[in-house]
């Protein structure tokens, strides 16, 4: 008789669990046999009317329908909870084509994405980057420059004067000078700032501009040593097979002095527009330090020797990322500066 | 500096290059060709061709029909041109051939054009007769042209010949750039002798000879140089008979390719001798020096003087002057004077070469005003030494073409000669320096190539005066490279001690700052250094206000870039204007960059360079947006306490009620604000604009980049609310101030989360509410600590006239 009930029971919830789609209707079937009042329990309740010698079989039985039904609650939970999960996930499908939020993060200036590049090479080279004034004493921009009073180079560069003694500097190269007075010796240093030379406003100039100078000075470097570093930072710069070609030139301040062109990063060399047809792009100034420039620093030029070097930042953006107008650099347009 | 290759080879007779080869190897021995033009480029199939016959077209009244032997066979041309007539010999372009340009003498087609024979007006036609424009020149350059018609070659011209060889056209002419200390290069001598060494060629110079009659100069002309130091040599020579006549077509072609106009025997020839030894000469007429004299002193403040464009110039002290005893004949180094030029009636001239000072004829030209050909040159500082052979060489030309007859002898005043210079021949420091172990015996080769010598016994390298670049090593390690080839140095890097790269503390802290501001959608604007006076009264600061003092550029570009600037905002908001003009939306800039603020004025010493970091926008976001940029940057930078903001910026440019000055640690760090509508008006930005300016030296010296950490806490938080009701004048701030003054050890933060003024709130008042939250390190709180401080705050809060609520 029990064992029947028991059976009944355990049929009856076995196939209502079956039956069951709701998370909350399993509740209600676990309450209804399981539960204070449930079916199973009220069962259990009954127990003091068996015998004694029955009652651990009914127990048993009891125990068994009950773990049966648990596990099927089990089951029919966690199939109804996948389920349901899966559901969700189809539910929640979005058009991943939509268009994103963007952070609008701000862009840096063309100048001074390729100032990084450039700094990144020469500190990797163990170059210090070095600062000096923009307004600066004739004194360090010409004077100390092998630049004296008259020297037809001073007219060459169109410069901005302040009064007598006072110039916008209209190089980087005084940064040498300020470096070698102060800092000790050996010196691997790069300068980058702004220059001024008086040059109207159009596609190729601009009044205010920016140089990177460099300099080396140490015991026993050469000509070779100015072409070698030169070569890397250029084949780092613009790319591994990028040749150089070093050309005689003159600069007051540096003897033997050159110019340093690169093949044309466009076509290699060939010869295109962009380089007029040449192969060739003409990138920087540099020089062995002229001996005065040493003796007026108070570095002797017999047991010291150094080179330097000046790149116009400019050029090397506008090259770089191909920018044709120079104009564009300080209009600060938005739609310019987010191409960067 | 523009030569013809045909002068080069004069000198160099060996020379056999294409122009290209001759650009390349020039350019890397150290004479920069910038580029070059082949007069022959489009002229194809171009020959001399004689008239036969002439005849009138039937149907066109304008054209005639020649019959003209082109050497192998006599064709029949038709043409327009009134000035043929028989018997005359003409370039001839054939059939298939090219030419350079139209007869208009307009700008020339890229690929010239091409000829083809056809019917004009129904008569056959073979060919076509070549005027000089066609020909891809000028009258100015071949004044015997006719001025509009067909070129008429000499009589003796043999027919079928190449006429473009006859014209001298079958030449290239290269444009070098010089560079400054090569001033013998500024002569054809200069760049032949170059070319020989770099090519290896033999260098035959103009061998100058004995000239002038039985006379002596002396008899005729006096001359006295005052002033010897602006005026460090003076050569002078006479000529007297002179025919004045076109000079030969070979010293015109020369000329002509060098851009020189030919204008007759004379003038040409000086022009020549200036470009051969890049000396300039002049020519004055003798009958014209009252004195018979040449006197060479400096001018008097306000002289004014007619040179010979007919110009009035005005003088004055450092003006060098050539003088005939009695009045003024000439500026020196600079031009002649109107009165005593060369006219067609000139029989007897005196030619100077003389060397003036470079540096005095380059700051008179300026005064004057007057750049001429013959003071670029002299500016450059030219060799004394040049002068007496430039000079002979013009005598011995002038007999050459028969211009004149050479009077004996010279007046030469050179009261301290140049000498050469030398330097020790050291090859083992000049392979030092260059990296190289070139030999010695190659170094001296190099040397004697370009007229360098070498004295055994003294071992020292002797450089002529025209290389007075030549002091030192480092200089005749120059030649040596140049020779060596500057590509065949090896490439190394240097070695020696190892150095440390890096980047200043300053720099450090402006790479952050220009991280944070484009995290926070701000893109870098660059500037100018110096703008206008006027942005001072377009950011409505007062006259009085120490911002208008500044440094002023002597020689500025105009007024608009006159002035360095001592704030950075004039800037900024020019270029969020130019974006506001373009219909940009949401613009946000920043700029860091320097203001020049001068300690006292007039300057004695250099200004101070403050960086600026300066932000502005507009488009989106508020005052409260702009806070958030300039504390997010103060946060990356390690300044984690907080920042006080005073109201009372006293900024002109900015919004009365929505500007503050930014203070850290008590220190003022800059300020920022609204744009005041004004000046929102003044730069035609029609929205609000909000900017933040940061002085970057007070930042970097609050700034650090230690870090510490200080453990995540163990214990609960405790979170109170408060809710208080003010007067409107009351700053937040303030309440905070008194939060954390009362708040003591246990307040860990606090958030303002409302913040309101409207209905239910009386006039005048705002209602605003914060969460505190309190936490001990080493204790979970109990509540009666946390009231015990609650209390505290409140009372002080108070104390504030501050009405608590619920």
């Amino acid at each position: 008789m029990m064992k029947e009930t028991l059976e009944r029971i355990r049929e009856e919830a076995l196939k209502q669990i079956q039956e069951s789609d709701a998370l909350d209707r399993l509740n209600e079937i676990r309450v209804a046999y399981l539960g204070k009042k449930g079916e199973l329990t009220s069962v259990l309740k009954g127990m003091k009317d068996v015998a004694p010698e029955e009652r651990p079989k009914v127990g048993q039985m009891v125990n068994d329908a009950r773990s049966a039904i648990e596990e099927k609650l089990e089951e029919a939970k966690t199939a109804l909870a996948a389920k349901m999960r899966e559901e969700q996930l189809k539910r929640e499908v979005i058009d991943v084509t939509l268009p994103a939020k963007k952070m609008n993060v701000g862009h840096s200036h063309p100048n001074t994405i390729a100032l990084e590049e450039v700094e990144r090479i020469f500190v990797g080279m163990g170059y210090e980057v070095i600062e000096g004034p923009e307004v600066e004493y004739d004194h360090y921009n010409f004077e100390r420059l092998n630049i004296p009073k008259n020297h037809p180079a001073r007219d060459e560069q169109d410069t901005f004067y302040i009064n007598d003694t006072i110039v916008l500097r209209s190089q980087t190269s005084p940064v040498q000078v300020r470096t070698m007075e102060t800092r000790e010796l050996p010196i691997r240093m790069i300068a980058p700032g702004r220059v001024f030379r008086s040059d109207e406003v159009d596609a190729t100039h601009s009044p205010s501009f920016h140089q990177i100078e460099g300099l080396v000075i140490d015991k026993n470097i050469t000509f070779a040593d100015l072409k070698g570093t030169l070569a890397e930072f250029a084949k780092e710069l613009f790319g591994t097979e990028t040749k150089v070609k070093f050309r005689p030139h003159h600069f007051p301040f540096t003897e033997p002095s050159a110019e340093m062109d690169v093949t044309c990063f466009k076509c290699g060399g060939k010869g295109c527009r962009f380089c007029k047809g040449s192969g060739w792009i003409e990138i920087l100034g540099c020089g062995m330090v002229h001996p005065n420039v040493l003796k007026m620093s108070g570095i002797d030029p017999d047991e010291y020797s150094g080179f330097a070097f000046g790149v116009g930042l400019e050029r090397i953006a506008l090259l770089k990322y191909e920018i044709d107008d120079m104009r564009l650099l300080y209009e600060n347009d938005v739609r310019f500066l987010k191409q960067f | 500096m523009n030569t013809a290759l045909s002068w080069i080879k004069a000198y160099v007779p060996d020379l056999d290059v294409t122009a290209q080869e001759y650009t390349d190897a020039m350019t890397l021995s150290g004479t920069k060709v910038e580029g070059y033009e082949c007069l022959d480029k489009n002229l194809e199939n171009i020959v001399v061709g004689e008239i036969l016959s002439i005849e009138r077209h039937p149907d066109a009244d304008k054209l005639i029909v020649c019959q003209v032997n082109i050497g192998t066979e006599t064709i029949q041309i038709v043409t327009g041109a009134p000035n043929v007539k028989v018997g005359d010999k003409v370039p001839v372009v054939l059939d298939g051939g090219k030419v350079a340009g139209g007869h208009d003498g307009g700008p020339l087609p890229e690929n010239g054009i091409k000829i083809k024979k056809g019917k004009l007006r129904g008569i056959e036609s073979n060919g076509m007769m070549c005027s000089i424009e066609e020909l891809g020149s000028s009258r100015d350059m071949y004044p015997n042209a006719p001025e509009s018609g067909i070129y008429i070659l000499p009589a003796d011209a043999v027919p079928g010949a190449d006429a473009v060889e006859l014209l001298g056209l079958h030449d290239v002419v290269f444009e070098y750039e010089i560079t400054s200390n090569r001033v013998d290069c500024y002569s054809v001598i200069g760049i032949a002798r170059e070319a020989a060494a770099t090519f290896q060629k033999e260098f035959c110079p103009p061998v100058v000879k004995e000239t002038g009659n039985a006379e002596d100069i002396h008899d005729y002309l006096d001359v006295v140089v005052e002033d010897t130091e602006l005026c460090p040599r003076y050569c002078a020579r006479m000529v007297k008979n002179i025919k004045l006549a076109p000079s030969p077509e070979w010293m015109q072609r020369r000329l002509a390719a060098s851009g020189i106009r030919p204008i007759n025997n004379i003038v040409d020839i000086t022009n020549y001798v200036m470009e051969e030894y890049g000396q300039p000469m002049h020519a004055f007429d003798y009958d014209q020096l009252g004195g018979h004299k040449i006197v060479v002193k400096c001018a008097k403040d306000g002289d004014t003087f007619q040179t010979l464009d007919g110009q009035m110039r005005t003088l004055d002290s450092r003006v060098l002057m050539i003088n005939d005893g009695e009045k003024e004949v000439g500026i020196a180094g600079i031009m002649g004077g109107e009165n005593s030029k060369i006219t067609d009636d000139v029989k007897t001239m005196v030619f100077e070469a003389a060397c003036f000072d470079g540096t005095n004829i380059r700051l008179s030209a300026k005064r004057i005003g007057l750049r001429t050909d013959a003071s670029g040159k002299f500016e450059k500082g030219l060799d004394p030494n040049n002068a007496k052979e430039a000079i002979d060489r013009a005598c011995q030309l002038i007999e050459e073409l028969g211009a004149g007859e050479v009077v004996g002898g010279i007046i030469d005043i050179y009261p301290n000669p140049v000498g050469d210079s030398r330097v020790p021949f050291e090859p083992e420091k000049m392979n030092r320096l260059l990296g190289t172990n070139i030999p010695a015996e190659d170094m001296l080769a190099y040397f004697e190539k370009i007229g360098l010598s070498y004295d055994k016994e003294a071992n020292e390298v002797v450089a002529p005066s025209f290389r007075q670049d030549i002091h030192c090593m480092a200089d005749l390690a120059e030649e040596v490279a140049r020779f060596f080839g500057y590509d065949n140095i090896p490439t190394t890097l240097p070695s020696g001690e190892a150095t440390t790269g890096k980047l200043s503390y300053k720099l450090r802290v402006e790479e952050v700052a220009r991280e944070v501001a484009e995290f926070c959608g701000f893109s870098q604007s660059m500037t100018y250094s110096f703008e206008s006076p006027k942005a001072f009264d377009k950011l409505l600061i007062p006259a009085d206000s120490k911002l208008r003092d500044v440094v002023t550029i002597l020689n500025p570009l105009g007024e608009d870039f006159s002035v360095m600037r001592t704030q950075p905002l004039n800037g900024m908001l020019t270029s969020l204007s130019t974006n506001y003009n373009r219909r940009n939306k949401e613009v946000k800039l920043y700029e860091l960059a320097n203001v020049y603020l001068p300690k006292a004025l007039p300057l004695t010493e250099l200004p101070d360079e403050r960086m600026q970091f300066t932000l502005g926008m507009y488009g989106s976001g508020d005052f409260f947006s702009m806070k958030g940029v300039v504390e997010e940057f103060f946060d990356k930078v390690g300044m984690h306490k907080k920042a006080q903001y005073n109201p009372k910026a006293g900024k002109p440019f900015l919004h009365p009620g929505r500007q503050a000055e930014i203070l850290y640690d008590g220190k003022s760090v800059g300020y920022m604000g609204e744009l005041h509508p004004q000046v929102a008006d003044n730069y035609k930005i029609g929205e609000k604009t909000y900017v933040a300016v940061l002085d970057m030296p007070v930042v970097t010296e609050l700034a650090t980049f230690d870090r510490k950490y200080t453990g995540i806490a163990k214990f609960p938080a405790v979170t109170r609310d408060i809710s208080m009701v003010m007067k409107k004048e009351i700053l937040v701030g303030d309440v905070e101030k008194m939060i954390e003054q009362r708040g003591g050890k246990i307040l860990e933060s606090y958030k303002l989360f409302d913040i309101y003024e409207g209905s239910q709130i009386a006039e005048g008042y705002k209602s605003v509410a914060y969460s505190i939250t309190f936490r001990a390190k080493d204790h979970t709180l109990e509540d009666k600590e946390v009231s015990a401080v609650m209390e505290k705050i409140l009372h002080g809060l108070r104390s504030m006239g501050i009405e608590l609520r619920g």
